[in-house]
């Protein structure tokens, strides 16, 4: 495998968003809570416009709408006028406070504006969460994982042991989340699921609208996550540092197991026996079938999955899991990019491509324009990841399967299941239908070209004419 | 009712035709915690400029103000397709501390050995606007070290709003078209054709108007900025009129261009058969009339009669339908009030996100006693207003979309990366079909009702 990082001085077409855009995201899956961007007000627009299309719901996110005073005399005041407003307006019982390159730049403490604002408006029920997401500080999959422990930490509280376990969700569907919340149901173990956008971003049409879309983690089961048996936090490529699980090891004891995503065989079998192991309790034989039902899908198409050579980008937790999927069928992960990996995360992925028999490429900082040329160059014939992805296929007619966060181009964006026995079966049919696809349409030409036309010129070149 | 109001300062920002409209704010700053819809200035300057086909966009600043803005508009070419690329400086940590002039220097000199363009666009951003990198002193030296235009478009995002960035991008375009050369200078409004600005090209409607002016006799010099190339953009100060479709965008420019160099400029509306008719027949009078004048009218009957009978038949499938309209300026919520009437819709609703006061003042002339006008809404009060007035059908971008579907009333999408165009005669067919497709769906008579399943 080889390894690549960009020495360039200019980003073409960039693979990944910013940090704030991924902290949006956990906020909207804990019950009743309402999120502010702190910055000037095109952030929060263009998030919300991102979010909003991908799982086709609204998605109010306020701003603080900084200008130029505020950027010059610090934005405080600011905050704390937003932060009223939204009270009026949402009533929300906590809301998460994230930071912008802005207001980062001119170096507003919102931990100490968040507290001073519940001091001096006397409110002792309200939940404010600071979370620092400067723009350039990292990712989306960064500010996803740090507002999860900011959630976490500004919650917890010590809690007497309990039975329940808890669940750290990657950044995967809402459909990826009842199907995960399904699996337990089916172990028959009491969880806690965090986040839970299951509802708030895929939210079924009722006669009557509310502002709050009803549903995300209840704040009493985050405060008693702290009691918990054991966390499973979905976050093999997490720094430490950002890591909800490891602040419930650290602080309260809790026993953490990191795993990845359960997509594919290895990892959904992982993930149960995981369970298993925590709490006794066996799956179901329901579920035995389904894994049954998944394997016979993997023999029934694992001819054609071997003539896959993958492009996999999006987020690095994403792409993990996909990667692993694409080993597990002989899809060979030849392009792989998660954008912002940090040090941990490019080994683990080191290790993972060291399976493949096909040379593969990993890339950590990158852009578009360099998957492009990689997979372009190396054969790759299908591309798995978010739908900027589609460049690759109008470039380079690489066929995208739409996968991961955020899809703009597409319809339900918010259904796709990939997770579970059922789920890694829905995605291998979606990436084998599209190499059979792409056979089906060139196959004959190609055929003609290589051994009627091709041999006719190479045997009488005069009558080829 | 109480709750939506609550927002402190919003009252202003909201009346209803039959109280005084000149009272009515509008053109200032969103108020903190308003869930406001507008984005920012970078954003304005963003959309206006990047139709331009052989231009470099480069970014300067974090890697998501390029990431949200990638090959964001609709915008279609008929040649170079450079400007569909997002180029960023992705600043980080370390160029915030010690300055992000170096790499911007050395960003410009990568994309130029790659691409060799003529012209560069450099947009700066919220950070830059704090750190202070002088985007100016950078792109004047790059421009001298490669021999080509590179201009600075001064987009901080918090020095204003989307309107703000309208005027940075008109600055750099007023910049751009300066005639450097005698030749040029002399040359300034000499010529016999118009500009066309205004128009993005969405869904290929700056070629649908072209057209039609062409059929009238009337030559197009440039568009600002639909489809248009730097080759292009140099000539447009040779053309002795100027229309304007989006006014919001592009009235700086347009004042700008006849304060320096006399090309007097005109309002004009593609949206709708009456505001099409309209437009071709008062250019073709301001270029002297004459045979011009027959040919618009030629082509206005010819054009009608196929269109007429069309959009009669979704009239009278829609008839009595209430509507809301939420879009950006203020002159293109004046055409869809216009539009709907047409169609025999009534507006009960009307918003825009950087509507100017005498274009608010048009909108009240314009609708029915009762109608909410209101400036920079939010979705608590999109959601409050619909309800209570009954609107059967909203227009808006991609962020009002799903909560008009989940509210159960139809939506038109007037985003930038429609792929159907709504200009001309053509459009107002696209645009009624639309309005059917949507207000008649059969889905409606599905989520009325629970079914008899609950209760």
């Amino acid at each position: 495998m080889a390894e690549l990082k960009a020495a360039k001085s200019v980003s073409e077409n960039p693979c990944h968003m910013c940090m704030p855009i991924g902290g949006i995201l956990p906020l909207k899956g804990v019950e009743g809570s309402m999120v502010l961007i702190h910055g000037s007000q095109g952030c929060s627009t263009y998030m919300r416009r991102t979010i909003a299309e991908h799982f086709n719901e609204p998605v109010d996110v306020a701003s603080s709408a900084l200008n130029e005073k505020g950027t010059v005399y610090g934005g405080g005041e600011n905050l704390k006028q937003a932060l009223d407003n939204i009270r009026r307006v949402y009533n929300p019982r906590l809301i998460g406070v994230l930071t912008t390159c802005l207001a980062e730049t001119i170096g507003e403490d919102i931990e100490r504006l968040a507290a001073e604002y519940l001091a001096e408006r006397g409110l002792t029920d309200l939940v404010v969460v600071p979370v620092n997401t400067p723009g350039y500080g990292g990712s989306q999959a960064d500010g996803y994982y740090l507002a999860l422990r900011r959630i976490v930490a500004a919650l917890a509280v010590p809690t007497s042991r309990h039975d329940k376990i808890n669940i750290i969700a990657a950044n995967v569907s809402p459909a990826d989340l009842r199907e995960i919340k399904r699996l337990l149901v089916a172990m028959d173990i009491e969880y806690t699921l965090l986040p839970d956008f299951a509802d708030t971003l895929d939210r079924p049409y009722a006669e009557h609208y509310t502002r709050m879309a009803p549903g995300g983690t209840p704040l009493a089961d985050i405060r008693a996550m702290t009691g918990a048996a054991a966390t499973i936090e979905l976050g093999m490529t997490v720094a430490p540092a950002i890591s909800p699980g490891q602040l419930l090891a650290d602080e309260y004891g809790v026993a953490l197991h990191r795993l990845p995503i359960p997509i594919g065989v290895a990892a959904t079998d992982l993930f149960l026996r995981t369970l298993r192991e925590i709490t006794g309790r066996k799956a179901p034989d329901d579920l035995l079938a389904e894994r049954g039902r998944l394997l016979d899908a993997m023999i029934d198409s694992h001819k054609h999955n071997f003539a896959g050579r993958s492009a996999i980008f999006g987020e690095p937790e994403m792409v993990y899991a996909v990667t692993r999927t694409c080993l597990e069928n002989g899809i060979w992960p030849t392009v792989v990019a998660a954008g912002g990996a940090g040090d941990a995360a490019v080994s683990l992925f080191k290790a993972a491509l060291a399976e493949s028999p096909e040379p593969s490429y990993f890339l950590s900082e990158t852009d578009f324009a360099e998957i492009r040329f990689r997979s372009a160059a190396a054969g790759v014939n299908v591309a798995i990841g978010p739908s900027d992805g589609r460049y690759l296929t109008e470039k380079e007619g690489i066929p995208l399967v739409r996968l991961g966060f955020p899809i703009l181009d597409r319809m339900g964006g918010q259904r796709i299941l990939s997770v579970g026995y059922t789920g890694t079966a829905n995605l291998l049919d979606r990436i084998t239908n599209t190499l059979l696809d792409a056979k089906h349409h060139s196959y004959r030409s190609k055929l003609y070209e290589e051994f009627y036309k091709g041999r006719r010129l190479h045997m009488a070149p005069a009558q080829a004419r | 009712m109480a709750q939506a109001l609550a927002i402190d300062g919003r009252q202003d920002f909201i009346t209803t035709k039959g109280r005084q409209i000149s009272r009515l704010k509008c053109d200032d700053d969103s108020i903190a915690g308003a869930v406001s819809q507008r984005a920012c200035v970078y954003c304005g300057a963003r959309v206006v400029l990047n139709p331009i086909t052989d231009a470099i966009h480069l970014v300067h600043g974090p890697i998501g103000c390029a990431s949200y803005t990638w090959d964001i508009r609709g915008s279609l070419t008929s040649g170079a397709d450079l400007y569909r690329n997002s180029f960023s400086t992705d600043l980080k940590e370390r160029d915030i501390i010690f300055g992000g002039e170096k790499k911007l220097a050395a960003a410009i000199d990568e994309l130029v050995a790659k691409y060799a363009p003529k012209l560069v666009f450099v947009y700066s951003t919220c950070i830059v606007g704090v750190i202070g990198d002088d985007l100016g002193a950078v792109a004047k030296a790059a421009a001298s070290r490669h021999g080509i235009e590179v201009i600075p478009v001064q987009s901080s995002g918090f020095a204003g709003n989307k309107a703000a960035g309208y005027r940075a991008a008109c600055d750099a375009l007023f910049r751009l078209v300066a005639p450097g050369t005698a030749a040029e200078a002399a040359a300034v409004g000499k010529d016999r054709s118009i500009n066309y600005l205004g128009d993005f090209n969405l869904a290929g409607e700056a070629w649908i108007i072209r057209d039609y002016l062409a059929q009238v006799g009337v030559d197009v010099n440039v568009v600002f900025t639909g489809d248009a190339s730097y080759g292009e953009l140099k000539r447009a100060t040779r053309a002795r009129l100027n229309i304007m479709q989006c006014a919001g965008s592009m009235a700086y420019l347009a004042s700008r261009l006849e304060e320096t160099y006399g090309i007097p400029y005109m309002r004009v509306s593609f949206l709708g058969l009456a505001d099409t008719a309209d437009s071709l027949r008062r250019i073709a009078a301001a270029l002297g009339g004459g045979d011009m004048s027959r040919r618009a009218e030629e082509l206005i009957a010819r054009e009608t009669a196929v269109v007429q009978p069309v959009i009669d038949s979704y009239r009278a499938k829609l008839a009595g339908k209430k509507a809301a309209v939420y879009v950006g300026g203020g002159f293109k919520a004046i055409s869809l009030i216009k539009q709907f009437r047409e169609l025999g819709i009534e507006v009960v609703m009307v918003g825009t996100q950087t509507g100017r006061k005498e274009e608010y003042e048009t909108i009240d002339s314009l609708v029915a006693d009762g109608t909410v006008i209101l400036d920079d809404a939010n979705p608590a009060e999109l959601e409050k207003f619909m309800t209570e007035k009954g609107a059967d059908l909203l227009v808006g971008g991609v962020k009002e979309r799903p909560l008009a579907y989940k509210l159960g009333r139809a939506f038109i999408d007037h985003n930038h990366d429609r792929k159907h165009p709504l200009s001309g005669f053509a459009g107002a067919v696209n645009f009624a079909a639309e309005v059917y497709t949507t207000l008649c769906s059969p889905v409606w008579r599905q989520v009325k009702t629970g079914g008899d399943l609950s209760g």
